[in-house]
């Protein structure tokens, strides 16, 4: 049981670091480059500006690659404490 | 026809069957753009698509009928991520998403985007909060969580009050768009077209809970998603833009942004007492891609996009999808499924709607009206049959015969309805985009009616009031529950009360009021306790309600520019204070709970509540 304890720990551990990690970039893309558009929108990138682009497609594209990043390392501490479904 | 019963068979072979399913609805598709060659008039057409793709729902939530409980309320858990995330991707965009969206970012341009990030962003939460959490606990509906994790039938009730007031909102809006849209496909009058709409929403959920309106939902998100896509794609490669627009408008948005100074977009506007000439249809007087300057603009986006996440995170209709898949791991693949296939039509809309703006704008273009004659302009075949219907709408107020900037108003829907005409694509484009929106809006209120009529028979009916009900008992009044509120909704919808994106962003503030901290703290702060709960829900959905009235109706100034559409920053803010220092200032929660709560946390190992409960 002792060791069962300790890999929960490990486990719930690494799973809320994951979690603050994915958090942190979803905040930034969220919230903090739209709160700059204005100033972002004089940079130009394939030809948008590139305040407008993050709204319309830059943050959406992270949050879609982000997740599938996610279940895999989510996945991965999952296998790793043991306590993964069989 | 054991197509749709339970059996590993039937999964095996779902990417055949909706594949087949697929390939069926592009060969009808092809047909209508024959018979229209061959000289069928448009309104048969649009007939033809609706009442086609509704037979089909129908059909497929005949053969999803059930009896069995946890097939009914969670489609017996064995959806495939792939296919749930089509599901959920349905049930998640809206007929305002389908057919209103593009027109919002037509007319609002950058600040509206801030429903597309917030949408999007909220699947973030869902994933990393919530989803795999809930499916651990096993639970049937999301005040099952509540109240067994916090205990107590005060617990469960306050999520189920929550539930409903934030789905009911929502739904109305959703039977209103089945409405508007059968009512134009087939010239029935509005009140006709929402019982109609109700109808087929029924059919699809009645028979089999959860597991017909998981399959019917699947093969509407693959209408919906085929709706939209190919005019845009089609349209595209004809006007010189190529045929995936998504990587090339940058040109597009840079010209509307050179244009705009010189057609006076943002300088001339129309007089108040002009735009109230014509209710419902506004000119176009705010920049494309430049955001308003200042910290109150950014404020305003943020706050706005930060609703729609927290809200997303808290809706119940999208919470009890992943209680559908086979495993944990597979409820959190499922997100991610779920995202890209919402993430497929909304990077769509953004594009859509510059090109449409560039078409009606650029003077090299042959489709322009700005700057054009009205004469010109009037004889437009689009103009005049939109303009019939109270569209479309222009008047030359200055009397110099030039159409200008302020001069031109339209409703925001034409984007994704008219844009079609105004390349000159075949109609058959106009019945494809009908049935797409129709698919769209049913999806989004069948989800969200089955939320609320499950809420109530399992949480309410089941666990408060009759704990001792058979199996058989308990389906019917899920199922008289579920016509009575679809019942309910229809009429309210015939009121034509509200409008409909008003109420859609109020249910996501209803719900991030209520439900957000209690369920995240519930899974991710073990001193959470029922005290804290219970404070968390009165209090925050109180504030937020309070906050709502005093913005909209009792005259308040709203507070740094929270107006009614973000309420529920207030809500949820409150809520979360309340359930914080309620919590620690009353009894932690008994060891038994806190025992669940790390049970929850692990994939691995039996789920908290039993596969029957």
């Amino acid at each position: 049981m002792a060791t069962d304890t300790a890999q929960r720990e490990a486990h719930w551990h690494r799973t809320r670091n994951l979690m603050f990690v994915h958090l942190a970039i979803w905040f930034i893309f969220a919230f903090v480059v739209h709160w700059f558009a204005p100033q972002l929108n004089k940079i130009s990138f394939l030809g948008f500006p590139v305040g407008f682009y993050m709204a319309a497609q830059g943050s959406l594209a992270v949050f879609v690659i982000q997740l599938f990043v996610f279940v895999k390392q989510q996945d991965k501490i999952d296998r790793e404490t043991g306590m993964a479904e069989d | 026809m054991a197509m749709f019963k339970k059996g590993s068979s039937f999964i095996e072979n779902l990417p055949k069957i909706y594949g087949l399913y697929t390939g069926g609805f592009l060969l009808f598709f092809a047909l209508m753009a024959i018979f229209e060659q061959m000289g069928m008039g448009a309104d048969t057409i649009g007939i033809l698509f609706v009442s086609f793709t509704i037979v089909i729902y129908a059909v497929i939530g005949w053969l999803s009928r059930t009896m069995q409980v946890d097939a009914y309320y969670v489609a017996g858990r064995q959806v495939p991520p792939v296919f749930n995330g089509m599901a959920t991707a349905a049930d998640w965009m809206s007929g305002a998403s389908f057919v209103a969206m593009a027109g919002g970012i037509f007319l609002g341009g950058h600040a509206y985007l801030a429903f597309v990030v917030g949408w999007t962003g909220g699947y973030v939460l869902v994933a990393t909060l919530m989803a795999p959490y809930l499916r651990k606990f096993g639970c049937y509906t999301v005040p099952d969580f509540i109240g067994t994790r916090y205990g107590g039938n005060l617990t469960r009730l306050l999520a189920v009050i929550v539930l409903v007031v934030a789905s009911f909102t929502y739904v109305t809006a959703q039977i209103n768009a089945t409405g508007t849209i059968a009512a134009r496909a087939l010239d029935i009058p509005f009140e006709v077209g929402v019982w109609f709409g109700l109808l087929g929403i029924l059919i699809c959920s009645m028979l089999g809970g959860m597991r017909a309106v998981t399959w019917t939902q699947v093969a509407q998100y693959i209408v919906l998603i085929i709706a939209y896509l190919i005019p845009v794609f089609w349209m595209s490669s004809k006007q010189g833009f190529g045929i995936f627009p998504h990587f090339e408008y940058g040109a597009a948005v840079q010209r509307i942004m050179d244009l705009e100074p010189v057609l006076g977009v943002g300088v001339l506007k129309p007089t108040g007492e002009v735009a109230s000439q014509f209710p419902g249809l506004k000119a176009l007087t705010t920049l494309h891609a430049t955001p308003g300057e200042g910290p109150i603009n950014a404020f305003r986006f943020v706050t706005l996009a930060a609703c729609m996440m927290i809200g997303t995170a808290s809706l119940p209709h999208i919470l009890m999808r992943y209680f559908t898949t086979p495993s944990v791991r597979a409820a959190r693949a499922s997100v991610a499924w779920s995202l890209f296939f919402i993430f497929l039509l909304y990077f769509t809309a953004p594009a859509l709607a510059t090109f449409t703006k560039l078409q009606l704008l650029d003077p090299n273009l042959s489709t322009s009206i700005i700057g054009k004659s009205f004469a010109d302009v009037e004889a437009l075949t689009w103009i005049q049959k939109w303009s019939e219907i109270g569209m479309v709408a222009m008047k030359d107020f200055n009397g110099d015969g030039i159409l200008q900037i302020n001069e031109f108003f339209l409703r925001g829907d034409i984007v994704v309805l008219a844009t079609p005409e105004m390349a000159g694509l075949p109609y058959v484009i106009s019945g494809l985009v009908a049935a797409g929106g129709m698919a769209a809006a049913m999806s989004t209120a069948d989800g969200l009616l089955l939320a609320i009529a499950n809420a109530l028979s399992h949480d309410l009916y089941y666990k408060i009031i009759d704990p001792k009900a058979e199996t058989r008992k308990r389906l019917l009044v899920a199922r008289v529950l579920l016509f009575g509120i679809g019942a309910l909704g229809a009429f309210v919808a015939s009121l034509k009360l509200t409008g409909i994106l008003g109420a859609v962003a109020w249910a996501f503030c209803f719900a991030m009021s209520g439900l957000f901290f209690p369920l995240v703290l519930g899974v991710w702060w073990k001193r959470a306790n029922r005290a804290g709960a219970i404070a968390g829900m009165i209090i925050g959905f109180g504030c937020g309600t309070w906050y709502l009235y005093m913005v909209k109706w009792g005259g308040m100034v709203p507070w740094y520019g929270l107006d009614h559409l973000r309420f529920g920053i207030i809500g949820a803010s409150a809520s979360l204070i309340a359930m914080i220092v309620v919590s620690l200032l009353t009894k932690e929660p008994d060891a038994e709970t806190q025992a669940m709560v790390d049970e929850v946390r692990i994939p691995k190992g039996q789920t908290i509540l039993g596969s029957q409960h």
